[in-house]
């Protein structure tokens, strides 16, 4: 049951030509600084200083949903009345909070400052900031900036904003090696070295690194593998950097992670023999997980609204390993040069969306009645009470659902809402079309 | 610029939001970048609210800038009112368009809709999310509110309900009742379920009721000016406050009405035998100003509780806090600082906090019971059940909600006299709070030193003193340590020995 994939296995006619409808209006996804929420939890050593407006802050704790820590490694620089009246003194009363920062929390070894909406509109400059406090700091803290805001960045893309910030400073090293790139929790980045060492890929190291200390360089001698398909400007400046990216779909589901591990496989000149045997056991471990799921997802039909950027490799994965059929597939952006792997993939039909006018795509998905509804928080309960039944695509970013041993877990995520509705036919609406 | 990690209240567009998803047939259309949309979630999450917020995000980027966000403004007003055909929109601007300076008021007004258009002017630097409802709502008002003939029969409006707001919603049904019961009729709840149309026949009320003076004061200001409707002060939390509040009703009405205490049971509760344990409890009380000023006054003369410490996040109602607080000879804390607020509770070891969901944070970390009495609010505050704060029931709902998190009356002397049986350690918290107990502070014990040090660094504990303290049961060990620790130092001793505990214990009697 093992058979190693092959191109054979794609569909005749893919998705990568397939026309794009770019959307324009309002749009219901959170901004770059979201990712701050699993980013502070990855970089152990890591604060991360939003300058921005009480708006920033309420996101950050809305976002997160919970308060669990005493003071988190995260906080905002409010921008008051005065801060917009001269930028000189802004950037004197950063410097005064950064130091009272430091001066509290000596465990800190990065520093973030992350530009926000209000501070990009008054060209409050975070580079020279994060330059003078770099010298102020070094070399016990390095001080980075990058743009979380709204107007530049949409949810995972402030990962992105954050790890290309990284890139430019990470020393120069010839040494052949292979950067894996992407926050991941770390049980799933735990389980993708171990692939990687039994594959007898020596050096492997991980953007962003847990701690500020780890050894980390790039050079003519890096190949790069995104685990994330939201991070093409980190992709950019690694290759500026003179590494070299590994093309291939992104690791979720079986097929995904086999893929992306053979590609990987291939740079490094591993034998089909030694991948079949380090694969062949997980992959059907993978394969039954994803089994048990699928049987509620089976035949059933999905509508993507743009959120994570993480839809078309999910939609592969649904599509392909349990057998759904996709209607829509929105995302915020497509860079098909990342997903272009995954959009093969997919076999042509489903309308693909880039961009949102919320209220539009809200009328199709009425229209189309999906048996599921992906879409963000603000959207789910009301489509919920419309009688649509929602998977809220935060969750996929907040929970480990890359490579093998996850591939299940992926797919019970977007079992669970239907089966819960089965379970609570009793409770449906008596009349009306929320009862369907 | 100020370094905030957790807030209280979000900014003044929220609290507009609150005021458009309380009420029917409303419209917001909101100048704002990508992202401002989490705010819906707070609704539909939160809240759990089975439709989308009436608010038009424009979601202007980067490359809109000095371009064309003026016409994003004016296509995203229009297509709003194409397609939801509001009774009325309300337009302004969240923290980064008000930067931008594009005049929404004015743009709304070029295009000439047929319906009433209100421009909010909320300074997104300078205020906050009560302020933001508070304004929104009397622009409402004063756009729309007419004066007009009363109603024949005696009635009243209910001012301050909001979307998102504290138990609002149970606090209005409950309140309804109780104006039903002393011969008043409801005219109309604003802004919580209320149409533009409602809020124009506001004025046909003979009095307003002024539920939360956050979220209403200013509308009720105004309509007493130019519609001559009187309103209450009082607002009717606890027993004693809804007492006052009938006989002021009463005073409007020129009645005698006085409603059946039948299900009123907080005040036999508290006199019962069994809640002595209650007596002089120490209690630290935070919220927004209305709702920690009524805790207080519950927890002192109703409940028996010593209140140790008072404050209030909203800066608007400093001043009421204040002399509230120097009347119990403390001083107030006024401050949105969550940081500064921990602070103030770790030094005033309180055995139970009345507090925000923010403090129900700081009493885990601390090991401290709490019971939340006012917003910011979690899906938690929401509960499936009738859960008012107003009226009798209001009163009922808070002696259970406060007497549950903490340990009962027989079992704390059982703690104290075999702290040391296996299955029965302090440790394991309250009997009836399976998953929520304390935490072991023998396992965890930081947050004890940080206390010495904050008291004296030249105070040490002998080992057998440190022993000893570890018996006293865990919600009066902190009091313990810190009023022995005062007491050593008062007397010159560096050392604190067995005797030094029991000496101070002896001293401190109450």
């Amino acid at each position: 049951m093992n058979r190693p994939f092959t191109l054979s296995d794609a569909p005749a006619k893919g998705c990568r030509e397939a026309p794009v409808l770019k959307e324009r209006g309002q749009r219901e996804v959170f901004c770059g600084l979201t990712g701050i929420i699993w980013l502070h939890r990855k970089m152990q050593d890591a604060f991360f200083l939003v300058v921005g407006s009480r708006t920033c802050a309420h996101l950050l704790q809305s976002a997160a949903g919970v308060m669990i820590f005493a003071e988190p490694r995260f906080g905002t620089a409010i921008l008051e009345e005065k801060d917009l009246a001269g930028l000189a003194d802004a950037h004197d009363e950063l410097d005064r909070e950064v130091e009272r920062l430091l001066a509290r929390r000596p465990d800190i070894r990065r520093l973030f400052l992350v530009g926000s909406c209000p501070s990009e509109v008054i060209k409050l400059d975070l580079s020279r900031a994060a330059e003078r406090l770099t010298r102020k700091y070094a070399p016990h803290v390095a001080v980075l900036n990058y743009s979380g805001s709204g107007i530049e960045t949409t949810f995972t893309q402030g990962e992105d904003a954050c790890l290309e910030s990284m890139v430019p400073v990470l020393p120069e090293s010839p040494e052949r090696q292979l950067l894996l790139v992407g926050a991941l929790p770390d049980v799933v980045e735990d389980q993708a070295l171990s692939l990687l060492s039994a594959l007898g890929i020596e050096t492997v190291r991980v953007l962003p690194s847990r701690r500020a200390d780890a050894p980390l360089a790039v050079g003519e001698g890096t190949v790069f593998a995104l685990t994330q398909p939201f991070l093409g400007e980190t992709a950019a400046a690694l290759e500026r950097r003179g590494a070299r990216r590994i093309d291939a779909p992104f690791p979720f589901g079986e097929e995904g992670t086999t893929l992306w591990l053979r590609a990987v496989a291939a740079e490094f000149g591993v034998s089909e023999e030694r991948f079949e045997a380090v694969t062949a056991a997980p992959r059907a471990r993978a394969r039954l997980a994803v089994a048990a799921a699928a049987e509620t997802l089976e035949g059933r039909s999905i509508f993507f609204f743009p959120d994570s950027q993480l839809e078309i490799p999910l939609a592969r994965f649904l599509t392909r390993e349990c057998g759904m059929r996709a209607i829509e597939i929105g995302a915020p952006y497509i860079h098909k040069g990342l997903v272009g792997p995954d959009l093969d993939l997919i076999e042509e039909g489903p309308l693909l969306s880039e961009g949102q006018d919320v209220d539009k795509q809200l009328d199709r998905a009425r229209a189309a009645r999906a048996d599921l509804t992906v879409c963000g928080l603000g959207l789910a309960n009301p489509l919920e009470a419309e009688g649509l039944a929602t998977k809220w695509a935060i969750e996929l970013v907040f929970t480990p659902v890359h490579f093998y041993e996850q591939a299940g877990d992926l797919a019970a995520l977007f079992a669970r809402p239907l089966r819960r509705r089965e379970m609570l036919k009793a409770l449906a609406p008596a009349t009306g079309e929320a009862a369907g | 610029m100020k370094l905030t990690v957790w807030t209280y209240e979000g900014p003044p567009h929220v609290g507009a939001m609150r005021v458009a998803t309380g009420m029917k047939g409303l419209h917001y259309v909101l100048h704002a970048p990508q992202g401002d949309t989490y705010a819906d979630l707070l609704f539909t999450m939160i809240e759990r609210r089975d439709h989308r917020p009436p608010v038009t995000y424009t979601t202007f980027q980067a490359r809109d800038l000095g371009a064309d966000t003026a016409d994003l403004f004016k296509d995203a007003c229009r297509d709003a009112w194409e397609r939801f055909r509001p009774e009325a929109i309300i337009v302004g601007a969240s923290c980064t368009a008000e930067l931008i300076q594009d005049d929404p008021g004015g743009m709304a007004a070029a295009l000439d809709l047929p319906i009433p258009v209100i421009p909010l002017d909320l300074p997104s630097y300078q205020r906050k999310e009560n302020f933001g409802a508070d304004e929104t709502f009397l622009q409402i008002v004063r756009h729309l509110a007419k004066p007009m003939a009363r109603t024949e029969r005696i009635s009243c409006n209910i001012i301050g309900p909001t979307g998102l707001g504290f138990r609002h919603r149970d606090d209005v049904e409950e309140l309804t009742g109780l104006l039903f019961e002393l011969g008043v009729a409801v005219n109309v709840v604003a802004p919580l379920g209320a149409s533009p149309s409602d809020v124009a026949r506001l004025g046909a009320a003979h009095f307003n009721v002024l539920l939360y003076p956050e979220t209403g004061e200013g509308a009720c200001r105004w309509m007493q000016r130019e519609l001559g409707l009187p309103f209450t002060k009082t607002v009717p939390i606890g027993v004693s406050a809804t007492r006052d509040f009938i006989r002021e009703v009463n005073g409007l009405t020129e009645m005698d009405a006085s409603p059946d205490e039948g299900r009123l049971r907080l005040p036999w509760y508290s006199r019962s035998v069994d809640s002595t344990y209650l007596t002089g409890k120490r209690v630290f009380i935070f919220g927004d100003g209305t709702h920690a000023a009524a805790a207080a006054r519950i927890a002192s003369e109703e409940m028996g509780f010593a209140v140790v410490g008072l404050g209030c996040y909203n800066r608007e109602f400093a001043r009421p806090i204040r002399a509230l607080a120097k009347s119990m000879g403390l001083e107030a804390l006024v401050t949105d600082d969550y940081l500064e607020v921990e602070a103030a509770i770790q030094e005033a070891q309180p055995e139970l906090i009345l507090g925000t969901q923010m403090e129900r944070h700081i009493g885990k970390r601390l090991g401290i019971p709490c019971a939340v009495i006012s917003a910011p609010v979690h899906v938690q505050d929401f509960p499936a059940r009738r859960s008012p704060q107003v009226g009798f029931e209001g009163a009922n709902v808070i002696f259970d909600t406060w007497v549950h998190p903490l340990v009962m009356g027989l079992e704390e002397h059982l703690l104290h006299m075999f702290r040391d049986d296996f299955e029965f350690r302090d440790e394991a918290g309250p009997s009836h709070h399976g998953g929520h107990a304390p935490r072991a502070m023998d396992a965890a014990p930081e947050p004890e030193p940080a206390l010495a040090a904050a008291v004296n660094d030249n105070v040490t504990w002998l080992a057998d003193a440190e022993k000893e303290l570890r018996k006293i049961p865990f919600f009066v060990r902190g009091k313990a340590r810190r009023n022995t620790e005062k007491f050593a130092v008062e007397r010159g001793v560096s050392a604190i020995s067995v005797e030094t505990l029991y000496e101070a214990k002896a001293h401190y009697a109450r």
